[in-house]
């Protein structure tokens, strides 16, 4: 059994992320807290992906701090992350969650149940001995988060998981999603799509150019949002 | 042997010298290629895996070595080994285990660098997922040899080409001695110097097939394996 570990609340107090002399993430200062699922939305380029990243623990700040249940250094034993395009091991549908699983730390003699369970969730079970790379791309997408499943996540990070599904699979991405949510897992998602943000979110934050421009649940945001950009945002006006 | 007999007759008769030849350079080209294996697959995926100052020159070193010229090779390992070298009390001189060692000094950049080549490009698609999953050092190392072995047979195949048709180093470090370090290659080149040219046209013609064979059987290996796993 492995001890419990409290990554949340996830905390931002003034990050900055500096890339060849460029300004990715400028100053954030952020709380992510156990609850619904917090959606990051905002353009191409204004730093969703690098704040999750960060929030994973997979990039560094170059100026500020960041603590994951009040501590700064925290292996991600019970954070996961989902990318926009996964890798897919080059084994098996099912070898790739026993991966994860003794990464994970998880006893041998559970991954066979463990791999049941994770792909009767995301409904692969009929794919366990199926090479993972010939799967689908939306196949790929719920292997990748079983996979990400099998570590018994506190916190799930999902960097805009159907961006590259069409709308059926999308579909049944975001019914997993809701899924996951319910089991009591915190997701925080990176999507530029406003409807998937209307769907999914409890709460929206929104990023131009590195900032956070507003953050409030999403009934609020999308009801009454507070500044020009998010207002311009959800009118569907582009953002520079 | 028999002189004036067609290379198919030795052939077809198993000529028992020309079987010892065969299965010397098999045993020698297949133990280099052994430990060119130890050697260069750890290191190519170490030099992979690892940023250190003066990182980039290695790996033109490391190509570079590719193309080593086996009669320096040759050159360096016989002077290393005989009477005035440092290794000369092993007594290892002008015997097969010197062919070997010969043979693997040339092979063992060229599997080190292809694994640095092939590593580097499946970490590049990994690096996340398993950063992600706080695999560690040596975790990391494996499951990329492990993920990439089918392509890893490719630079043992072509260290397995470089050592079988190879006759400038192993003719000088073992002396080409009949029945002892005469190789396929060196026999060639020998048989040919004295217009026996049956024996010679048999040695290549068993040389090819075998390089044909073991291709074949490597690229079959490899289709199956790449269509179990992906």
């Amino acid at each position: 059994m492995r001890a419990p570990i409290a990554d949340l609340p996830i905390v931002f107090d003034n990050v900055s992320v500096v890339a060849d002399a460029v300004i990715i993430l400028d100053r954030v200062t952020l709380t992510l807290s156990s609850g619904t699922p917090t959606v990051f939305i905002g353009p191409n380029g204004c730093g969703k992906t690098t704040l999750l990243r960060t929030a994973m623990g997979l990039s560094a700040p170059s100026a500020g701090r960041i603590t994951w249940g009040g501590r700064e250094v925290v292996p991600p034993i019970r954070r996961a992350i989902l990318f926009q395009r996964p890798a897919m091991l080059r084994r098996s549908v099912g070898a790739n969650i026993r991966f994860a699983l003794g990464a994970a730390g998880i006893p041998r003699a559970q991954h066979n149940s463990r791999v049941r369970e994770l792909l009767g969730l995301v409904g692969l079970e009929h794919m366990t001995d199926r090479p993972a790379r010939r799967l689908s791309g939306g196949e790929q997408q719920r292997l990748a988060l079983a996979r990400a499943l099998a570590r018994d996540p506190a916190v799930l990070f999902l960097d805009e998981a159907t961006a590259s599904l069409d709308p059926a699979a999308t579909k049944a991405m975001e019914d997993l999603i809701r899924a996951v949510s319910h089991r009591g897992i915190k997701l925080v998602m990176s999507t530029h799509d406003l409807g998937e943000a209307r769907r999914l979110a409890g709460e929206i934050v929104l990023l131009h150019r590195g900032r956070v421009i507003e953050s409030s649940e999403a009934s609020s945001f999308f009801n009454t949002p507070q500044t020009d950009e998010a207002k311009k945002f959800i009118a569907g006006e582009l953002l520079i | 042997m028999p002189n004036h007999v067609s290379p198919l007759t030795l052939l077809l008769t198993a000529d028992p010298t020309l079987i010892a030849i065969v299965r010397l350079s098999l045993v020698v080209s297949s133990s280099a290629v052994f430990f060119a294996a130890v050697i260069g697959v750890p290191l190519g995926a170490l030099i992979a895996l690892t940023r250190f100052s003066g990182r980039q020159g290695v790996i033109v070193v490391l190509n570079a070595l590719m193309g080593l010229p086996s009669v320096a090779v040759g050159l360096v390992v016989f002077l290393t080994l005989s009477r005035s070298g440092p290794l000369s009390s092993l007594n290892l001189l002008f015997t097969p285990q010197a062919m070997i060692i010969a043979q693997t000094v040339l092979v063992a950049p060229i599997v080190a660098a292809l694994t640095r080549q092939t590593i580097e490009d499946l970490w590049i698609e990994y690096r996340d997922e398993l950063t992600a999953m706080n695999i560690g050092p040596a975790r990391r190392v494996a499951t990329l040899i492990w993920d990439a072995r089918f392509s890893l047979v490719t630079a043992l195949l072509a260290g397995f080409g470089r050592a079988a048709a190879e006759v400038g180093a192993i003719i000088t470090v073992g002396g080409n001695i009949e029945g002892f370090t005469r190789t396929m290659t060196t026999a060639i080149a020998l048989e040919t110097s004295k217009g026996d040219l049956p024996l010679a046209i048999g040695l290549g013609m068993v040389l090819v097939a075998i390089v044909v064979v073991v291709n074949a059987l490597v690229w079959t290996v490899r289709r199956v394996g790449e269509r179990l796993t992906g």
